[in-house]
């Protein structure tokens, strides 16, 4: 979707502020946060690609005044409440006032090591070879999906160089809204600069992203 | 001074909404929310945090790195498959599961983002900067990639090529910076020492031994 979270090439935002010796968190609950967001899940109730479309799908004013762990909570509660682990009531109250599903797993300490160290893998195998090969000129197609996609709004619809073939991955524009996996190949696709940001465009940039197969055609 | 103390006496002369920020309160009600319906542990959290503040850093990407420099065949391995090349140092799981590393070279400069959300390479760079997450940073890394570095202290000259690498999907990128001139027959611990958390995003390069303490 065309959301506040899709921020490639816009401008206005100001400069960087890098922050010297930078602490991995900035208050306690932030800390929390993440735990909090990790734990959650852990319940295997939704996937990484409904967690991330939540996230977008917060109103951009509420999105861009965020903190990005405030964006992980806001985004948590949605998911809790639409698979049913709690109301907003109880949000309001801090307290339960309802018995809501239960989930598949509940993530105790001394699984922690375990889980983190083994990740989600989303590398899926595919039935049919890669429809694009290495070297070859493709353009990434034009859509402006309410759903969920991993296709930048910058990198619609301009002429690319596929430079490496990465395997087959989840498809994140079905798996978001639980309609499976649906893996895909995945190329990385080398744009120039002045392809993607015209007249102007610095000649010495090149920019590249990885693309599901079904977001390019033949240039 | 004596403690503060919450009851319910006389001493209790203050409103208690002034206690919390609207997001200790957000998040602490919703804590104590799921743990009340057993659906998480805070034991749990606190192993969490204790693995991202202590366990989990740039410190492994540097190791990363350094062997790297130091070990042509190594290197090798992590350009051909750096997921592996990567987990035999032992650094493997979450965000890490599919990583790829990037050479700098004399011609080409390296910078990686995530324009769509805060995707970054946790298995060896621990959890990202705010700097990372923020919208400054992922508008513009891709349409003024120059503009950003300087703001880094990075003046790149100007011949040199910028690549770009948007972490759209779920490989996690591992910047591999230049090898510091004056570093011949150091040992790798003392490589790591050079290698920054900037060096292996892009927005910085590898110290010089001079300049580390």
């Amino acid at each position: 979707m065309n959301g506040p979270h899709d921020l490639g090439g816009q401008q206005g935002f100001g400069p960087i502020a890098p922050e010297r010796n930078e602490p991995v968190f900035h208050a306690e609950w932030e800390k929390r946060a993440l735990g909090i967001t990790l734990s959650c899940g852990a319940f295997g109730a939704w996937t990484l690609d409904e967690s991330r479309h939540a996230r977008e799908c917060l109103p951009p004013a509420t999105y861009l005044s965020a903190s990005y762990y405030e964006i992980w909570t806001r985004a948590l509660e949605q998911l809790l409440k639409r698979h049913d682990f709690v109301t907003q009531a109880e949000l309001d109250a801090g307290r339960s006032l309802y018995r809501g599903r239960e989930p598949k797993n509940v993530l105790k300490a001394e699984m922690v090591a375990g889980v983190l160290a083994r990740g989600g893998p989303c590398d899926r195998p595919v039935g049919t070879p890669p429809r694009f090969a290495v070297g070859e000129r493709v353009r990434t197609k034009n859509f402006n999906p309410e759903t969920h996609t991993r296709l930048p709004r910058y990198a619609r619809a301009r002429a690319g160089v596929v430079e490496a073939v990465q395997g087959s991955f989840v498809f994140p524009d079905d798996n978001a809204h639980g309609k499976g996996e649906n893996p895909q190949w995945v190329y990385t696709v080398v744009f120039d600069g002045p392809e993607i940001w015209g007249e102007g465009g610095d000649p010495t940039l090149t920019v590249s992203i990885d693309a599901w197969e079904s977001y390019l055609e033949r240039a | 001074m004596s403690e503060h103390r919450h009851g319910n006496g006389p001493e209790h002369d203050h409103p208690h909404d002034n206690h919390f920020t609207d997001m200790e309160a957000r998040v602490k009600a919703l804590e104590s929310l799921l743990t009340e319906k057993g659906l998480i542990d805070p034991a749990a959290i606190d192993a969490i945090v204790e693995t991202y503040e202590n366990k989990v850093g740039p410190r492994n990407g540097a190791r990363v790195v350094a062997r790297a420099w130091a070990d042509a065949s190594f290197a090798e391995w992590l350009r051909r498959d750096a997921t592996a090349a990567i987990a035999s140092l032992g650094f493997t799981g979450r965000q890490g599961e599919h990583m790829r590393a990037v050479f700098n070279t004399p011609e080409t400069h390296n910078l990686v983002v995530c324009t769509l959300c805060s995707c970054y390479p946790w298995a060896v760079l621990g959890l990202p900067p705010v700097w990372y997450k923020a919208p400054s940073y992922r508008s513009r890394a891709v349409i003024d990639p120059r503009g950003v570095l300087a703001e880094f202290g990075l003046d790149l000259a100007a011949d040199k090529k910028v690549r770009v690498w948007d972490s759209t999907a779920e490989l996690r990128y591992l910047v591999v910076p230049e090898r510091p001139d004056g570093t011949e027959g150091i040992s790798e611990e003392a490589l790591a020492d050079l290698v920054t958390r900037d060096s292996m995003i892009g927005t910085g390069l590898a110290l010089s031994p001079g300049a580390v303490r």
